[in-house]
């Protein structure tokens, strides 16, 4: 499993590269054919000045805005192949993860070109992403551009992280606070890349993934601040909720009031604006320097 | 208030008409299958490709493949399914004789539930000759072993002596969905993000996934379960006398129950198997036909069959097009639709489930 996982990037690079060829000829002609899936993918798509040529996004893809206009071809993971279809794309570009894996193969089997993009929660990840994108949108020059950018802005944020030669301050990634429960992030998932990247410390590292945390072990976490998604809508915690909950008050974080919140995309999707999410984490833990 | 002269009317001519209502309901079943067909998210449609057709033209691969490779096994899935999940209703509904029985009663849905969360939570541990050999079937495989495991061993601890208790399986039932219920909330526990959203809607029940190795697959199997429940209406209709008087009347009361039991578990499990959990069909089926044609199994069952077949067809194409380019889960249609008219046919019939 790991080793295939390791040579996916290089087959999709290649597929991607043998597609850019082939679509030479629908560059010039710029319909708007393509079907994004996948937050990170859009934003890149979009980055890369092909707004236009989108068709179609999946309820991921919230960011820019501009977006949201676009039909919704529902959640990723439960796609279903005639609606995919309907928006008659000739390119889907797809995050990993989309299923269910049947939708998919009937896709494949239709007049479509899938490719698929891995996911990757570092900055090598990141660039190999807008490779792909910018390869199977036949923009491989715009997106070499874009890759260093992105790159350079990353490299950037990583020096500043290094830069802070105090102690490292243990951040707690809270998913929900869902009936004054608390789910929290342990190792393995972009919450944790993101922490980590930012110079900090995961406050939790017991488990892999999300789960519940007991009020005690909150406590032995003893986080200097909580990360939080932010969410319209809102049914996550304000400030003062979340601080009286009573696991909450044991931390050092209660004590500073220390809460961050960023928008979940800009955060754990690991795309073009993955270096201002590490950025302002940063300076939330360490305060603004040179 | 024609259902009143209705239930009045002597047995022989009610028989009569549920068979005449075999034929409404083939011709339903027909409508539904066509319009399963002609409407989707694209604007491909059967009437455009069949003037194609005529004139000889040859269909776009586009037009195939929507056609033949997601409506076409959509339609088939569908009908086999609320087929399955309507006889086992109606069969559980007489086998118990309790109006509130549903497939789900001889522990299928829980078995099942089992099954597809250790797949979907576990399967990545599998090593990697099991997942070459199993594949995408993986859910499927462990959902129906899930379900039909659980009746096959419901079954064994309410037999004794040769006897099956109609109400030790019922309790029994009970404490063995609690059990698969602890042990799905263990495997909730440690599932990740992308699971647990696999999970949900996986519970939610769907046909998005339906293709033609699934039809067949579960195919034969719903057919031979639902062939043998099909043969069980006299039975069934002898033990709503009470299950004395049905071996007095020269039935073999034990025989049918094994059969039905069998049946259910074989057509329900590969149901859920394709589909996932589809809620109210198998309870909302058989009691809309007993209301319009009485309760002799002899017509129920096949009626059943029939209607449950369209009506999760129907579902199927209300929850495709709804909000398309995406779509909803199945079971949200059919639980949308049938819990209402599962009340309004308590409040109106209230006499008929108080016996």
């Amino acid at each position: 499993m790991t080793r295939l996982r390791s040579i996916r990037p290089v087959l999709a690079t290649l597929v991607a590269l043998g597609m850019a060829a082939g679509s030479a000829g629908a560059q010039q002609t710029e319909q708007a054919d393509v079907l994004s899936i996948g937050g990170s993918v859009t934003e890149i798509v979009m980055a890369l000045g092909q707004g236009h040529r989108l068709k179609a996004r999946d309820s991921t893809s919230t960011y820019p805005p501009a977006v949201a206009d676009l039909p919704d071809v529902g959640y990723m993971r439960a796609l279903s192949p005639e609606g995919v279809l309907s928006v008659g794309p000739a390119l889907i570009l797809s995050e990993e993860g989309a299923g269910p894996v049947e939708a998919v193969e009937v896709i494949r089997a239709a007049d479509v070109d899938f490719v698929e993009v891995p996911d990757a929660y570092d900055a090598s990840g990141i660039m190999n992403k807008i490779t792909i994108v910018g390869a199977a949108l036949g923009v491989p020059d715009r997106a070499a551009k874009l890759a260093d950018t992105v790159g350079a802005d990353l490299r950037t944020a990583a020096t500043l992280a290094e830069s802070w030669t105090g102690a490292r301050k243990r951040v707690l990634f809270v998913l929900s606070t869902q009936g004054g429960k608390i789910t929290a992030s342990g190792t393995g998932t972009a919450a944790d890349a993101i922490i980590r990247l930012a110079g900090g410390v995961n406050a939790v590292t017991d488990f892999t993934g999300y789960r519940q945390l007991s009020d005690e072990s909150l406590g032995l976490a003893a986080p200097d601040l909580i990360l939080m998604m932010d969410r319209s809508g809102d049914h996550a915690a304000t400030v003062d909720d979340l601080f009286a909950m009573p696991a909450m008050q044991l931390t050092p974080a209660a004590d500073s009031q220390a809460l961050v919140r960023m928008d979940g995309l800009l955060m754990l999707g690991f795309g073009p604006r993955t270096a201002q999410a590490v950025t302002r984490l940063n300076h939330a833990l360490y305060g603004e320097r040179s | 208030m024609a259902m009143i002269s209705e239930l009045q009317a002597p047995p022989r001519d009610r028989l009569s008409r549920a068979r005449t209502l075999h034929w409404a309901l083939v011709g339903l079943l027909a409508v539904c299958s066509l319009a399963s067909l002609q409407v989707g998210a694209t604007d491909i449609t059967l009437t455009t490709l069949l003037g194609k057709l005529a004139t000889g033209e040859t269909l776009g691969r586009m037009e195939r493949v929507v056609l033949l490779d997601i409506r076409l096994p959509r339609l088939a899935l569908g009908a086999l399914v609320g087929a399955a999940l309507a006889v086992s209703g109606a069969a559980m509904q007489g086998l118990f004789r309790n109006p509130l029985a549903d497939p789900g009663i001889v522990g299928v849905g829980a078995g099942a539930g089992l099954g597809a969360i250790l797949a979907i939570v576990l399967g990545a541990l599998l090593p990697a000759w099991a997942v070459g050999t199993v594949g995408n079937q993986l859910v499927p495989v462990a959902a129906f072993l899930g379900g039909w495991g659980s009746t096959i061993l419901l079954y064994r601890v309410s037999t004794r002596g040769g006897r099956t208790s109609v109400a030790t399986m019922l309790l029994a039932g009970i404490a063995l969905g609690a059990l698969a219920g602890a042990l799905s909330g263990i495997l909730v526990y440690i599932a990740d993000d992308t699971q647990l959203r696999d999970l949900t809607f996986w519970g939610l029940g769907s046909l998005a996934g339906a293709s033609w190795a699934k039809v067949l697959a579960a195919g034969p199997l719903i057919a031979l379960s639902l062939g043998a429940a099909l043969m069980l209406g006299r039975g069934l209709n002898g033990l709503a006398l009470g299950e004395a008087t049905a071996a007095h009347i020269g039935i073999d009361v034990q025989r049918m129950k094994n059969i039905a039991i069998l049946a259910v578990a074989g057509a329900t499990g590969a149901a859920v198997a394709v589909s996932g959990g589809i809620g109210f069909i198998g309870i909302v089926v058989p009691h809309l036909l007993r209301l319009a044609s009485g309760p002799d199994h002899r017509a129920l069952l096949l009626n059943s069959a029939l209607l449950g077949a369209s009506l999760l067809i129907l579902a199927d194409v209300i929850a495709r097009v709804v909000i398309a380019p995406a779509e909803l889960p199945i079971g949200i249609v059919t639980a949308v639709l049938g819990a209402p008219v599962f009340l309004w046919i308590l409040l109106r019939r209230r006499g008929l489930v108080d016996t």
